[in-house]
């Protein structure tokens, strides 16, 4: 198998082995969709009207939650050291890393959405909506990250900083993440809002593996 | 002085925040200025020199 | 540092060397600084004594004296800190690094500015401090963001590496803002289909226009004035801790 997929299978048997991070992601994104009625009421109408932004914020949440653990483990460890004298050109690493992250802490949230749609009243239409747009607006979500983590890897005690760089940069995400899936007040725009999403998506993952591998270049020599 | 109307309140808001503002900000710089380089000179004037100056 | 003449190098290579920078642009502080005061009192004058109401808004017009050069001056740092990212990235200017540094918070303090006129010129004309229409949005997300450079700059502690990384995130911001501007008209457009603001409207008038520009100067100058200095600073400072360092070298 290629040098990209060894970096990829090896990203997923380290969250393999380590076990309860997958876990605990999904269950906090559960939480915040389980807090936010006791704060706003059992109203059933009013939590259908606002489920499609209670999840992506809890997705939002926990996307931010996980950020750090992107490259900030490798860098300890001087892996990422190890990882820039390979053959494989170092964007294309941190490609694979990406997609590994993805898979271990989006992927996951996609699958427990329907767990949230249930407990906020939403219809099954909406529900389909959800999904399709979680799938087309999370992978710029994880690599909005990739750059946020890479900017702030080199500062000792930076996981703070990352998420407070990353947030106003994927407001566009959010924007049109909560606008694929709700219908709004006048014409449909949920078509125009989810083909915006996906060209957001596209042109961030394709940018994120280099801008993230110049900051790691640079910030560590 | 003239009058400003209904709105005058705002109007001097407006002025008076940023006439605040950009006077804090310019003493900012000129204090960051200052204590830069009173920590220069109490470094040379420890001998200390750079190696571009030649003596 | 005196001004090393016998150099026969081109002025970009030239005031690559901090210590020249300093020296070639510390005359020009001064005239700068009495440009700034003097389109500062002019415009002034003619916002307050010399420039009539507008027909529709009335006296409250006179904030957008105030309000227009500080929205300017927010997009326009961000502009500077952009090309100067670019100078670190592309050449390794060592100027680049200074000036991106020296930027962020005239930035932040222009924004936060430009977001306070505009809440007190809205009150009067759209009835309310904050209204969550695209300009005022994406100005405060641009806030935001200023907010996290100067954040990421306190950060390192290795300015030289701080510098680096940091013009990779000021341009992944450059290309980001554009973005963020457009998501956020779609969104308000969406929300409120009833806009605030009058279409178009009339052109000003000469009378308005003058002061206009002059404060745009003024505020323009202004930041200028502020940028040199503050770069003046940084090369000091940087200086200062080299010699720290070497100190601390010969100690050891």
């Amino acid at each position: 198998m290629s040098a990209f997929g060894t970096v990829l299978g090896r990203e997923l048997k380290l969250a393999a082995r380590g076990g309860g991070d997958v876990l605990t992601l999904v269950l906090f994104f559960v939480m915040v969709g389980v807090i936010v009625p006791f704060a706003i009421g059992p109203d059933k109408t009013t939590l259908s009207r606002l489920a499609p932004a209670i999840v992506w914020i809890a997705a939002f949440l926990s996307m931010l939650l996980g950020l750090d653990r992107l490259f900030r483990a490798d860098h300890e460890d001087g892996t990422l050291i190890l990882l820039r004298q390979a053959d494989l050109p170092f964007s294309a690493i941190i490609g694979a890393k990406v997609i590994a992250h993805w898979l271990l802490t989006a992927l996951p949230l996609i699958i427990a959405s329907p767990l949230l749609a249930i407990m906020l009243a939403m219809d099954v239409a909406t529900l389909g909506r959800a999904v399709v747009s979680l799938l087309i607006g999370t992978p710029a979500l994880v690599a909005l990250g990739a750059i946020g983590a890479a900017v702030t890897v080199s500062i000792r005690g930076g996981g703070l900083i990352a998420p407070v760089l990353i947030l106003p940069m994927a407001i566009p995400v959010l924007i049109f993440g909560v606008g694929a899936i709700s219908t709004g007040v006048g014409a449909d725009q949920s078509g125009a809002a989810l083909l915006f999403l996906a060209a957001i998506s596209l042109m961030a993952v394709a940018l994120a593996p280099f801008v993230a591998a110049l900051a790691i270049k640079w910030g560590e020599d | 002085m003239m009058d400003l109307g209904p709105h005058a309140i705002f109007i001097i808001w407006a002025y008076v925040g940023v006439v605040v503002a950009v006077f804090a900000l310019i003493c900012a710089v000129r204090i960051d200025a200052r204590r830069v380089a009173r920590r220069l000179a109490a470094l040379e004037a420890q001998g200390l020199r750079r190696r571009s100056d030649a003596p | 540092m005196s001004i090393d003449s016998k150099s026969r190098q081109g002025w970009f290579s030239r005031i690559a060397h901090p210590g020249q920078f300093a020296a070639w642009t510390q005359p020009l502080l001064w005239p700068l600084v009495g440009i700034t005061t003097v389109l500062f009192g002019v415009g002034l004058y003619f916002a307050f004594f010399n420039s009539p109401q507008d027909y529709q808004m009335g006296e409250t017009v006179r904030i957008m004296y105030v309000h227009v050069p500080n929205a300017w001056l927010s997009q326009f740092v961000y502009v500077i800190m952009a090309v100067s990212a670019l100078g670190t990235l592309v050449w390794r200017h060592p100027l680049a690094d200074v000036s991106m540094k020296a930027a962020a918070p005239l930035g932040a303090v222009f924004t936060a500015l430009a977001l306070y006129t505009g809440a007190l010129w809205g009150r009067p004309t759209w009835g309310t401090f904050w209204e969550w229409d695209g300009r005022m949005t994406s100005t405060l997300v641009l806030l935001l963001i200023y907010l996290g450079i100067i954040a990421l700059w306190r950060a390192f502690d290795d300015q030289l590496r701080a510098a680096r990384v940091i013009a990779v995130f000021t341009l992944v911001g450059a290309v980001n803002i554009p973005i963020i501007k457009f998501s956020v008209d779609w969104w308000s457009t969406l929300h409120q289909p009833a806009s605030v603001f009058r279409a178009g409207g009339p052109t000003m008038p000469p009378s308005i226009l003058i002061p206009l520009f002059l404060m745009f100067f003024a505020f323009t100058f202004l930041f200028l004035v502020l940028h040199l200095k503050a770069m003046h600073t940084e090369i000091r400072r940087r200086r200062a801790m080299g010699l720290e360092r070497r100190a601390a070298g010969a100690l050891a």
